[in-house]
């Protein structure tokens, strides 16, 4: 563990990465305290530049709504979407990877051509008819980003089970009479889980980014602030009011930015256990 | 004046490592047409001197000390673009795996080309007609198909052939070879042996050649250098370091070589037959054999047949190829057989399923070759050891205990338990294989080149304690091998496998001394080192 944290520390961009990512945390933890008024709730004249008021750092959007607060609140909702609905996602394509992997043959076919299914229709169109059939609530706009983006991680697991299937410890492990659910949970997936760890730490970026596409267009939750709500209401005024498009955007960026630094580093840190100590 | 001299070298590890220096008090020469073999285990530091020479050591090591002259000019520390000259045109070197040395996408041709290219030798077309002498010289067969093929169609010898087409392509005055045939099978090996020591006599070249192989020594080296964990230990002509060893770790080697002549008077076959294999017939295909290409075939074991007998160790030696492996996969049912019979304890291995099958493997386990992917990287030892026995339905308190003393069996301290596979080294690894194989009480043990990976020492601590357990236990032993002096020294009787088939099967001091088919004789001339362990035996006598 000591080991990791070193590999890890030992890339800057990781560190840096993870400082961003524990603000956007502390915002969407301490936003309700922060700002107990709902995010909706009008409190200014509309149009308020930043730096212009005290109380009111970041200024109004165009309906007199607090910039800061609607940030806060917005943190809350696309950490949940992006973990929540990375988690459904590895729920989704971990076992049904490594049963395409493990058995392959006719079960891998069958699990595959499932699995490209998905892949075919572009994933934000399938995304934007999920949420068109159900009603925009949170939970399914988590549901809709899951099942369009576990396909990625069925196909990683498959190829990682494919490769450690063959290798002589899953051989000795058949041998001692273990049952292919223990060999698979036991002896297969935790050797897996590095490139899972670091794919997921990408999806969550991923899931963030489209949650704000969504809202943008206005297929997300109507009762939720979100930072692509926020976007989308802020565009018709782009010329007059840019920072509300602009400051919004940058959350969305840094906290993108921070989780793919973050993938990065994990990467650096998870990897060389695999890698064979050589002469 | 030497061709080449190294004086004082030391070559620095980077911090963090489990020794300060990679080698150090490197002194050696090298003359003009002279073969010097370094010796030494995995970790000795054999390859770091070399790859000094050449200026291509790994990021972090850096040579700290000393000088290397080569033809009177100093060339450590050379800036990169001296270097760049110097290498392919008047050193060159050949490496251990052929396959990862050349590149997958370029026809040999064009990969010899371009050797004559980055040295701005030569137009196209006369490129071409080099590479074609070249690929005469090293003695490929039809070079004219040769150079137009890729590397995968070529075999493993070939491809060490075009590599050292390539390494000879400018004419160097030195050939660094980094144990460039420990991948290969005995009957290539000793082609390969050959032609590096044909060409040393047609060129004059120099050749620095890295083994850890004392039958590949004793063949071909002019002079030897032994090294041991980053230091010369013992350096002298070949016959005195071979035969008169100084040295007490140059002696240790020597000692731990096994002995082709090692022969055991095979046990009368009294006993009944615990495993009779009969008709075993496995082969593969690959390709659907649709309309995407031809299917193709490979009959990896065809129709074979042989009686193991209790408290016997069988011995399957064939080259790579030979479908050795694939017969103790298939017993085990890691494969299913397509024909034959696995006959154990009255039922049919080969036809079972499900909770017969499981409940009959267990007495039958297998030791594999890979120390470092045999063990899962991310399990305890204590959990190796028990989690069959759990699987079996011992409770696991008793599981944990009978892994403690199996630990003690093999040699280990029972504070391994608690360790991850990583920190140990081959050898104790190998010993933790042993020991999980033996954790359900099998009657039977396949030791699937169950050595091959461990340096000679080690290899010989090994298979004394295979031998051992096996009359402690009374266990049989299937031991699959490419390696015959390893044969000679464990097994009662051979089976020699050739393409799936088996060519000749007896007691092993006959096969070994007197085969009766031209292949297990073609298998044993090619032994490295022959005249050598004759030699070493009358001296041995003498004294």
């Amino acid at each position: 563990m000591r080991d990791f944290w070193k590999r890890f520390r030992y890339n800057r961009g990781a560190v840096i990465g993870l400082v961003i990512l524990a603000i956007v945390i502390l915002a969407a933890i301490l936003a309700p305290v922060l700002f107990p008024q709902s995010p909706w709730k009008m409190v200014q004249r509309p149009f308020l530049p930043p730096f212009t008021q005290d109380g009111l750092p970041l200024g109004t959007d165009a309906l007199g709504r607090d910039v800061l607060s609607g940030l806060a609140h917005g943190a809350y909702v696309s950490l949940l979407v992006g973990l929540v609905s990375t988690i459904v996602a590895l729920a989704i394509g971990v076992p049904v990877g490594a049963c395409a992997g493990y058995f392959a043959g006719r079960v891998d076919d069958a699990l595959m051509r499932f699995t490209e299914f998905f892949q075919t229709i572009p994933s934000f169109a399938l995304a934007i008819v999920l949420l068109a059939i159900f009603q925009p609530s949170l939970t399914f706009v988590i549901i809709a980003i899951a099942v369009v983006s576990w396909p990625p991680v069925a196909r990683l697991v498959r190829g990682e089970v494919l490769s450690l299937r063959t290798r002589e410890f899953v051989e000795a492990a058949t041998l001692s009479g273990l049952g292919n659910t223990q060999i698979i949970l036991r002896h297969i997936l935790p050797n897996a889980l590095p490139p899972i760890i670091v794919l997921a730490s990408l999806m969550i970026a991923q899931a963030i980014l489209l949650e704000s596409s969504l809202s943008f267009l206005g297929l997300g939750d109507p009762n939720i602030m979100s930072w692509g709500y926020m976007i989308g209401a802020a565009r018709t005024v782009i010329r007059t009011a840019w920072w509300l498009s602009f400051l919004p955007g940058m959350a969305i960026l840094l906290t993108v930015l921070a989780l793919n630094l973050i993938g990065e580093g994990l990467n650096d840190a998870l990897n060389p256990r695999l890698t064979r100590k050589s002469e | 004046m030497s061709l080449l001299q190294i004086r004082d070298l030391a070559i620095a590890l980077p911090e963090g490592a489990d020794r300060k220096f990679a080698a150090q008090n490197i002194n050696f020469d090298l003359d003009k047409g002279e073969i010097l073999c370094i010796v030494g285990e995995s970790g000795s530091g054999k390859s770091m001197s070399a790859n000094a020479v050449m200026g291509l050591l790994p990021q972090g090591v850096k040579p700290v000390k000393g000088t290397i002259t080569f033809d009177g000019k100093s060339i450590l520390g050379l800036p990169e673009k001296e270097m760049l000259k110097l290498r392919g045109s008047r050193i060159s070197m050949i490496f251990q795996e052929p396959l990862s040395a050349l590149n997958p996408l370029m026809r040999i041709g064009a990969q010899i080309a371009e050797v004559f290219e980055a040295h701005g030798a030569l137009n196209s077309t006369e490129r071409s007609k080099r590479a074609l002498e070249l690929l005469h010289e090293v003695g490929i067969p039809d070079p004219d198909a040769a150079i137009r093929a890729y590397p995968f169609q070529l075999s493993g010898g070939q491809r060490q052939r075009v590599m050292i087409a390539m390494a000879l392509a400018l004419e160097p005055d030195i050939l660094i070879a980094d144990e460039p045939t420990t991948a290969l099978d005995v009957t290539t090996q000793a082609q390969i042996l050959k032609l590096i020591e044909d060409l040393r006599r047609k060129r004059g070249m120099a050749v620095i050649f890295i083994t850890h192989d004392f039958g590949v020594v004793a063949d071909i080296a002019d002079r030897v250098i032994v090294m041991q964990t980053g230091e010369i230990v013992e350096t002298g002509s070949a016959d005195e370091v071979l035969l008169k060893p100084q040295h007490p770790y140059t002696r240790a080697l020597i000692d731990a070589i096994p002995r082709l002549t090692q022969r055991r008077e095979a046990e009368a076959q009294t006993r009944a037959p615990i495993l009779t294999v009969e008709g075993l017939t496995k082969t593969f295909s690959t390709g659907s054999g649709s309309f995407f290409g031809k299917r193709r075939v490979v009959k990896a074991v065809q129709d074979v047949s042989f009686q193991l007998y209790a408290g016997e160790t069988i011995g399957i030696v064939g080259e790579s190829g030979s479908g050795k492996s694939t017969v103790g996969r298939c017993i085990v049912r890691l494969l299913t057989p397509d024909a034959g019979r696995v006959m154990m304890d009255g039922g049919d291995l080969a036809h079972m399923s499900g909770s017969d099958l499981r409940d009959k493997r267990r007495k039958l386990q297998m030791i594999f070759q890979d120390p470092y992917s045999s063990l899962n990287p991310r399990a305890r030892v204590s959990r190796i050891l028990t989690e069959g026995l759990i699987a079996y339905g011992t409770d696991r308190r008793t599981a944990q205990a009978r892994a403690r003393e199996l630990l003690e069996l093999v040699g280990l301290d029972a504070s391994a338990m608690m360790r991850f596979p990583h920190e140990f080294s081959g050898g104790q690894r190998q010993r933790i294989g042993i020991a999980r194989a033996l954790a359900l009480d099998p009657k039977i043990i396949i030791a699937d080149e169950a050595v091959s990976a461990l340096d000679v020492s080690i290899q010989a601590q090994v298979l004394d304690l295979l031998a051992d357990l096996k009359t402690r236990l009374d266990l049989s032993m299937l031991f699959i091998t490419h390696d015959l002096r390893v044969a000679a020294r464990i097994c009662d009787r051979i089976i020699v496998m050739q393409k799936g088939q088996i060519v000749e099967q007896g007691p092993a001091g006959k096969v070994l001394h007197s085969p009766d088919t031209a292949y297990t004789q073609s298998l044993l001339d090619a032994i490295p080192g022959q005249d050598y362990e004759r030699a070493l035996e009358q001296a041995e006598a003498g004294s």
